[in-house]
């Protein structure tokens, strides 16, 4: 094939732009009919630029933004990406959907805020901390699944962890220990899925499931018949100061948000950071991948498949753990019922949102994150969009991740399935 | 050589044999030992949280016998009072009887059998369930979406029934149950219809379904379908929409489990006297085979969530029209994630799931009569069904412990990975 003949695109490609495209350009639409709405000329919306009086950071002055211009551009970026995208096509569609997911959420921001004001950088920066435990169920998930074990029981080893970190802690009155417990506690449920799927050869998704039923199941039983009647003596841990990293945490906007954060938010950054490059840039990376992509090759090659998923699984439970701690000894620093509440689930979402990569897993826990916490703001801002509807956005961007239309999402190609050894 | 033939002959037959089992080893003695062996994880656990018991423990070589029976009165007490809860006392139910013969005065005996009653309401929901959630299993397809559809199906029949007022019951009732259905439905065929389309996995997205649900009927409750009044729950149904109750207050038993026994014979007939539930059964043994031989496994995959949907929307309507009538936050309680473990106690088919639909009914009959007794926190049957689940799914544990060498049947794979 010659470098200078033009390659006819294909059918497929050809109504995946035209559906796009028309999609971006209905998303304009929308904007235009909803947000421009019953806006003035003069009308402003003021962002708080600063988390708190006591924040470290230098306090910069709010933003003031004009609704009605400020609303245009945002509109007139989309319905001209929308017609770019409808007439030429345009090679990464990650890229323009992100373009467009922006302009749209500010341009919802900006007609929720119009005539009020809005803490900005206090919600971006509660967006991190609701992230965290997301980022984590979603980390457990990425490393099992690249070795090609599904956990959808991260829901209930986050509830044991929250359990056992939060009754640790208060009885020993460390926190670390807390974590450490947590860490082991994760591990251990985790190992017992790995032994089930592995050794036993249990369906992955019902030994997930049954972990969950226990999850929640042991940590109401031990609730009501332990802590309930000992809060202080075994629930009652306190929580993790706020560590603010020198210099850092001056500057503004991005001080406060990400280095102004309890220490289980700064341990996140980092397993981000080295599970990325474990998994891409290290020996054991690729084994993992390999016993994930194609187990049987990886056995020929003398991998061991089976100490490669335990391994795994159990350092994924680890990381689920530290989820887990989270809600106890990270923010509220006692344990109730079911107070996972689903996050497991969302991290199972944010790890296909995030295609199986820790970055990319971690970017989308961010997006439910922000979700999470516009939901509770807009119910302050009294806007006329039940909160319940951006709630469900996390669960719907996933569902229509999952049908390929924008940005397949490609798990490992061994995912789900017991290993035979032969 | 050919007795050594005949020898390996002989082995190879009695492999063969081994390996394919029999149905009652299967279907009978496994899914009971799993039971078993969950009420004596259950029992392990009700007499590490006894605090008599583990007093006694503590003195165990000086007095071994006192820790034995402290143990063994704290796992008595705590089943006694779950059976007895749920069951009701037999010598109650003889006198209610007797009197009943005697006199005619029904009151002792309708107090007598009220735990029973209680049982089969509870079961109910559970036997839809399971039904919604076998049938999905028979077509290799996994709904964890019960919960949500459940959910939904109680809210579709809560709103045709309140909403509507001064239709005749033969129209109401089943329009009722009909709307439960058809909520339960759409929120199964959506992921159903991913899947076949674009082959998104269907675990995901029951999963992201259920919390839709969740979140919708949040909104649903405290908006659009609230009754006045504070709290967020909807209007109770019209009579007219109601499942008519056998016997006066407070007994709740209703037409609900005549009629959930009548869909458990449906869909037996439908799955192994129909064509199409032959279709949908090959599709679940070998999508490839199936598809080689012409039959759409894309319209089964969509069929069987839908009807798997409805099922569970039935659940709901159940729940909603014959026993609370009307609906609250929380009202799913985890049916839906308990039908799985049912399922798949119950083979997938539809008499094992009546039966551990009973089973799973008498033992939440029973969990508060065992708290407010025993004081055994109601949690204790979710860990047990948990267990049930880990022994049901991993037969090995159950062979190893009772040292058992049969029925060592090939275990099938349910789920194929997310994105297959």
């Amino acid at each position: 094939m010659s470098k200078s003949t033009p390659r006819p695109i294909p059918p497929i490609q050809n109504r995946q732009r035209i559906t796009i495209g028309i999609s971006l350009l209905v998303v304009g639409l929308f904007m235009l009919l909803v947000f421009t709405r019953g806006t003035q000329p003069g009308q402003t919306a003021t962002f708080g630029m600063n988390i708190t009086a006591t924040s470290k950071a230098l306090t910069i002055p709010d933003l003031v933004l004009p609704v009605q211009p400020a609303l245009y551009t945002f509109i007139v970026i989309t319905v001209f990406l929308g017609a770019w995208q409808l007439a030429r096509g345009v090679k990464s569609i990650g890229w323009l959907v992100g373009i467009v997911a922006f302009c749209f959420i500010a341009a919802f921001l900006i007609w929720a805020t119009k005539e009020k004001s809005f803490n900005l950088v206090g919600m971006l920066s509660s967006t991190l901390g609701r992230a965290t435990p997301i980022a984590l169920a979603a980390l457990c998930g990425v490393i099992s699944e690249r070795a090609a074990v599904t956990n959808i029981g991260i829901e209930g080893i986050m509830l044991i962890a929250a359990q056992t970190s939060v009754v640790s802690a208060t009885i020993t009155h460390n926190l670390y220990l807390g974590v450490i417990v947590a860490l082991l506690t994760g591990g251990l449920v985790a190992g017992i899925h790995a032994l089930l799927v592995i050794r036993f050869k249990v369906d992955q998704i019902i030994s997930g499931t049954a972990i969950n039923i226990l999850g929640a199941g042991m940590t109401s039983f031990i609730s009501s018949r332990y802590l309930e009647a000992h809060i202080d003596q075994l629930n009652n841990s306190g929580t993790f100061k706020i560590i603010s990293i020198p210099v850092l945490s001056n500057i503004p906007i991005l001080g406060p948000i990400f280095f102004e954060n309890s220490p289980i938010v700064y341990i996140m950054l980092i397993i981000v950071a080295v599970m990325y490059v474990v998994l891409f840039y290290t020996p054991w990376g690729l084994r993992t991948r390999a016993v994930g992509e194609h187990p049987k090759a990886a056995d020929t090659l003398g991998i061991n498949v089976f100490l490669v998923r335990y391994i795994n699984v159990i350092i994924g439970g680890m990381i689920a753990g530290l989820g887990g701690a989270y809600f106890t000894i990270g923010s509220v620093g006692r344990f109730d019922q079911n107070m996972t509440a689903g996050k497991g689930f969302i991290g199972l979402a944010a790890m296909i949102f995030g295609k199986w990569n820790p970055i990319g897993a971690f970017l989308s826990s961010l997006l439910f994150g922000f979700a999470d916490s516009l939901q509770v703001k807009m119910q302050i801002l009294s806007v006329p969009i039940p909160s319940s509807f951006l709630a469900m956005a996390p669960y719907i961007v996933t569902m229509i991740v999952l049908t390929g239309i924008v940005g397949r999402a490609i798990p490992p190609a061994a995912d789900g399935q017991p290993y035979e050894k032969q | 050589m050919t007795e050594d033939k005949d020898k390996k002959d002989v082995k190879k037959t009695e492999k063969a044999v081994e390996k394919h089992g029999s149905p009652w080893v299967d279907n009978l003695l496994m899914p009971a030992l799993a039971v078993f062996t969950g009420l004596v994880v259950g029992g392990i656990i009700v007499i590490i949280s006894d605090d008599t018991a583990i007093e006694a423990w503590r003195h165990f070589f000086s007095a071994p016998g006192t820790a034995l029976k402290a143990s063994w009165d704290a796992v008595i007490t705590a089943y006694s009072a779950l059976f007895g809860g749920a069951l009701g006392n037999p010598k109650t139910i003889i006198a209610g009887f007797q009197t009943y013969f005697s006199t005619g005065d029904t009151t002792a005996l309708l107090k007598s059998i009220y735990p029973f009653t209680e049982s089969l309401v509870l079961a109910t929901p559970y036997i839809f369930a399971g039904l919604a959630v076998a049938l999905g299993f028979r077509c290799g397809l996994f709904n964890i979406g019960a919960e949500g559809q459940f959910f939904m199906g109680a809210l579709g029949s809560a709103y045709i029934g309140y909403s509507i007022t001064g239709l005749p019951w033969f129209i109401h009732l089943p329009l009722a149950l009909l709307g439960g259905a058809a909520a339960g439905a759409i929120w199964g065929a959506i992921p159903g219809y991913l899947k076949a389309r674009f082959g998104a996995h269907e675990v995901v997205n029951t999963i992201m379904m259920n919390w839709i649900a969740f979140r919708l009927s949040d909104w649903l409750l405290t908006g659009p379908m609230k009754a006045s009044g504070f709290r967020p729950v909807t209007p109770s149904v019209e009579a007219t929409a109601e499942l008519p109750r056998f016997f006066p207050d407070p007994l709740r038993f209703n037409w609900g489990f005549p009629l959930a026994l009548l869909f458990a014979f449906l869909v037996y007939w439908f799955l192994f006297k129909t064509t199409l539930g032959f279709e949908i059964r090959a599709v679940g043994a070998n999508p490839d085979a199936a598809k080689y031989s012409g039959m759409s496994v894309v319209r089964n995959f969509v069929l069987v969530m839908t009807l798997s949907g409805a099922l569970a929307g039935l659940a709901g309507s159940a729940q909603v029209l014959g026993t609370d009538h009307w609906v609250g936050q929380g009202f799913s309680a985890g049916y839906g994630f308990d039908s799985i473990a049912l399922a798949l106690l119950g083979k997938s088919h539809p008499l094992g799931v009546v039966l551990a639909a009973l089973l799973f009914g008498i033992l939440r009959g029973g969990a508060t009569n065992m708290q407010s007794v025993a004081r055994i926190p109601i949690d204790l049957i979710s860990v047990i069904q948990g267990m049930v689940i880990i022994f049901i799914a991993a037969p090995d544990i159950i062979r190893w412990l009772y040292r058992l060498r049969i029925g060592r049947t090939e275990q099938t794979v349910l789920t194929r990975g997310w994105g297959k």
